[in-house]
């Protein structure tokens, strides 16, 4: 999967850091670090912190099955 | 129009704001050829994750991959520049020698790294600048190996950031600039003096007031250590070049555009200008690159080197590639950037450039959690939060709104409001770092 | 805010007319027309000069608005009793003793910030995550102990006992005490009432409530400092990270009061609202039931559709201009969050329960500063409620629809929900 968090709108209210704790961590007392390519293994609590954001912050490539890679080197 | 004829729409770029407006043109309903050409070998990453987490090893180099939302079906051209323009034809020359005809083309290009204006000095080994993947990751690789001295040049964002990295590893820093403070030219001295006092409580050797003159190498042509005006010199095995961007235009030279090394200028809904002022109605621009009239800024032409620009006026500048001439809407922004460092999470809004004021109107500097409002001429710009992330909504609204300042009287938790001098540095007379002997 | 105690209710104007019809317990099974009507109106001013805001943009920039204070709480303030010695100098003391005890959803910062980290240093991932075992086990027991019954009554058989349960472990508070302390629970939420709010009888009840409670609260901490386990209140009572500072005995006992009257109140409303929307989306708990996995967006637009917390109040610090009024200082805020959440302006066809919608960016949970600090553990409970009730309860069916309602306006909920069933899994 990828991920990538838009911090202009993530206010640190952490509940992805609950949802997927090895995914999201928390750092002092705002700062989101982030894995952006967590394995597929934790589709399931990358979904749960993606609907638990409550400013819609998260976003997320190969959650909803399978959606094909695009970025291909060369023409 | 949700089909053009061939050929399609073409974007130069493949970074963030290419990515973004790519998705966007598919999302509308866009279902004609769309080619995307990018200059690095990478496909589209995310830059703000390298200055921190990359350098410091938490992150993989190529860990930061950005997701592709919407099924693209787009033809990439990664590693192969974008070489010239010709209007006329319409055509896009690629630096491999092909040509690339396009019915719309959306400029995304960005910016790079300002070299070390020595380029001589700026090759030797252990200099670097930091702005893509492959920058960071030869850094990291560097820093890894567990150098005694970085030296920094120049205090703005990545500058302060790849410091805070530095520290957390370990490594003895440097950091100097000409300014009294760091992030003086974004934030002014009187905000970014509580950023001094970071650099200070985590150990960095910060040298306000200085100028670096010379780099030295050695005779194996490794950086070595470097001359401040005045004399004095610092030892240092990795030297790093963080002084701001220039915008990507060179490419653009002979199209006929208004394009400089601030970016290329555009109307106020995304179209690139002519060099007779007039906009080219098949011509786009979105992201570092691009200079557009903001209303929010009763229509000063700002250029806007962020995130937060880069997703929102590719999908502005997308919308308007395919709306119908007498249908352009104006693409207003009020910018807003992040940054974290030393531990600190500082966030921005509006444009505190030609501030004349500056408030703490929550929290406190002492304690570093703190909101500060920016004025001009009696409106609210900007405003900057250490740690008080939750706030900033209710001041961007005001700013955009252009009310009072300062904006918000009778808060929770605000002390008596003093207004200070912001302490903006004077525009640059001379650069911010100079090569007197290159040879 | 006059005391509310000696006040006289002003006449009722229009404006009062619908937000009174809005509390009045004849409308609480389905407040949402009037909701739908109050947002023809985003800010209304009502009689006694408190302000009513029930549209998404409006409370949305109210919620971030640092002239929004919650410090709102009325003082305590016992009763005359006749006897000079308590009226003048006991009571008194007692009564400021009380006041002082304001937990943090009733604090702005610095205060609230430094008192929400404490809480949040103990409300731990690993802590928090921790009780998913426990809450699946928890739901096993209670759903079987059903068996055999063709009749559940969901708040009494699960919705409370399961919150009840978690939060007591969470924080060390003995579980068979439950009987002791929900009634003062129950008694204590009505500080979120309007209605209560402003009645005499309610607020000399919180008064003694308050007083057991507290004298609980207190007994409970002597023997966490004693005897320290691993729970929060063992780690709030022997905070031991000197780099910050600690909390006082006062704040200790609001903040441990708080933590259990929140931790289950608010709890049983969206496990029992939950049930019944997916009892009349049949189809929906059809779909949750196959695919489990459903669950995170069936709760958020649960948490939109049929939030546990209906509305905040406010208290205005300066003149506030929204949505085309202004509020003026020392106003008292209605914030209707479950109106924004049904807002049609925000969100396209509120009224349709649709766990699909693109964007479920609702006030379930407030916003801001004061974002509810157990959402996490509110979402594992509900998520595994949900679940296993979908998957364990054979062809279940509302028996009586609407349920009757708990008497909140502000803490919305069914009093009880009777399901038909054709037995356990």
């Amino acid at each position: 999967m990828r991920v990538v968090v838009d911090l202009n709108r993530c206010q640190g209210y952490a509940q992805c850091c609950y949802a997927a704790p090895e995914s999201f961590v928390l750092r002092g007392h705002e700062i989101l670090f982030y894995d952006p390519a967590p394995p597929a293994a934790k589709r399931g609590e990358i979904a749960r912190a993606v609907q638990a954001c409550p400013v819609r912050a998260i976003s997320v490539e190969g959650l909803d099955a399978v959606t094909s890679p695009e970025v291909e080197t060369g023409s | 129009m949700s089909a053009l004829p061939e050929p399609g729409i073409v974007i130069v770029g493949a970074s963030l704001a290419g990515l973004r407006g790519a998705e966007a043109l598919r999302l509308r309903g866009y279902t004609g050829p769309l080619d995307i050409v990018g200059d690095e070998p990478h496909p589209p990453y995310d830059r703000p994750p390298l200055s921190k987490h990359v350098l410091a090893g938490e992150l993989a180099p190529d860990a930061t991959a950005l997701p592709n939302l919407v099924p693209l079906r787009a033809n990439w051209h990664l590693g192969v520049a974008a070489t010239g323009l010709d209007r006329e034809a319409r055509t896009l020359r690629l630096a491999d020698g092909r040509a690339l005809a396009y019915r719309r083309l959306l400029i995304a290009t960005g910016a790079q790294a300002r070299p070390w204006p020595g380029p001589e000095r700026a090759a030797l080994s252990g200099v670097f600048t930091l702005r893509g993947r492959d920058d960071a990751a030869a850094l990291r690789a560097v820093l890894a190996k567990g150098p005694r001295h970085v030296l920094i040049v120049g205090g703005g964002l990545i500058g302060c950031e790849a410091a805070s990295c530095c520290r957390d590893l370990g490594i003895d820093v440097t950091l100097v600039d000409p300014n009294p403070t760091p992030l003086a030219r974004s934030l002014g001295t009187f905000v970014g003096g509580v950023v001094a006092g970071l650099l200070e409580r985590s150990g960095v050797d910060f040298r306000p007031g200085a100028h670096v003159e010379l780099l030295e190498g050695d005779s194996f042509g490794g950086f070595r250590r470097a001359h401040l005006r005045g004399g004095e010199t610092i030892e240092a095995e990795v030297a790093i070049v963080a002084l701001g961007a220039v915008r990507s235009t060179g490419w653009l030279a002979g199209a006929g555009l208004m394009a400089d090394a601030g970016g290329l200028t555009c109307d106020g809904a995304c179209r690139a200008l002519a060099a007779d002022g007039t906009p080219c109605e098949d011509i786009y621009a979105a992201g570092d690159v691009a200079r557009w009239p903001n209303p929010i800024y009763s229509g000063r032409l700002i250029s806007v080197e962020h995130w937060g620009n880069a997703v929102e006026q590719a999908g502005h500048a997308a919308r308007n590639m395919l709306a119908a001439p007498d249908d352009q809407e104006p693409y207003a922004h009020l910018p807003a950037f992040w940054s974290s460092q030393f531990g600190i999470n500082i966030k921005a809004v509006g444009l505190s450039e030609g501030a004349d004021s500056v408030a703490i109107v929550q929290g406190s500097r002492a304690a570093r959690r703190f909101l500060a409002v920016y004025g001009r001429a009696g409106r609210s710009i900007a405003a900057v939060s250490f740690d008080e992330a939750r706030w900033l909504p209710a001041y961007a609204e005001q700013i955009r709104a252009g009310r009072p300042f300062p904006p918000i009287r009778d808060a929770t938790d605000q002390a008596r409001i003093e207004i200070h001098a912001p302490g903006f540095p004077p525009r640059r007379s001379e650069p911010a770092a100079r090569e007197i002997v290159d040879a | 805010m006059p005391d509310a105690l000696a006040a006289e209710p002003p006449p009722l104007s229009q404006d009062d007319t619908l937000f009174a019809r809005i509390l009045d317990p004849a409308n609480r099974a389905n407040p949402y027309p009037l909701l739908a009507r109050l947002r023809e109106k985003p800010v209304r001013r009502q009689q006694d000069g408190s302000y009513v805001v029930s549209t998404h943009a409006a409370i949305r920039s109210l919620l971030f608005d640092p002239r929004l204070s919650s410090e709102d709480l009325p003082p305590f303030r016992r009763p005359p009793t006749g006897n000079p010695l308590k009226d003048w100098l006991l009571n008194p003391i007692k009564d400021r003793i009380a006041t002082a005890h304001r937990p943090l959803i009733f604090r702005d910062p610095p205060d609230h910030d430094s008192l929400r980290h404490l809480v949040m240093e103990q409300f731990t991932v690993k802590r928090v995550r921790g009780t998913h075992d426990r809450v699946a086990a928890v739901v096993d027991t209670l759903i079987e102990r059903c068996r055999g019954r063709d009749r559940v009554c969901l708040v009494e058989d699960l919705s409370y006992p399961l919150p009840v349960a978690v939060i007591c472990e969470l924080l060390g508070v003995p579980e068979q005490d439950e009987s002791q302390f929900q009634s003062w629970a129950t008694q204590l939420s009505t500080a979120l009432e309007p209605d209560a709010r402003r009645d005499a009888d309610t607020r000399r009840a919180n008064v003694a409530s308050f007083d057991a409670i507290a004298d609980y609260m207190r007994a409970l901490i002597r023997e966490k400092r004693r005897k320290p386990a691993d729970d929060m209140l063992s780690g709030l009572a022997n905070h031991a990270d000197p780099t910050t500072r600690k909390m006082s005995d006062f704040d200790l006992v609001s903040t441990a009061i708080l933590l259990l009257v929140a931790g289950h109140e608010t709890t049983v409303n969206l496990i029992t609202n939950g049930m019944l929307t997916l009892l009349r989306h049949p189809h929906e708990l059809e779909r949750l039931r196959a695919d489990p996995e459903r669950a995170p967006r069936v709760i958020e637009e649960l948490l939109r559709y049929e939030p546990p917390v209906h509305f905040r109040t406010r208290k205005a610090l300066g003149d506030i201009a929204v949505a085309g009024e202004t509020i003026p200082k020392g106003a008292s805020v209605m914030l209707v969050l479950a109106a924004a959440s049904r807002d049609p302006e925000r969100f396209p066809n509120p009224d349709i329960f649709d766990p699909d919608r693109a964007d479920i960016q609702h006030f379930g949970f407030g916003a801001g500063l004061h974002y509810c600090v157990g959402a996490p553990l509110a979402r594992i409970e509900v998520e595994i409620a949900l679940v296993r009730l979908c998957q364990r309860l054979i062809r279940p069916r509302l028996a009586q629809d609407p349920p009757s309602y708990r008497p909140g306006a502000a803490l919305r909920g069914p009093a009880g929900l009777e399901i038909t069933i054709d037995g356990i899994v």
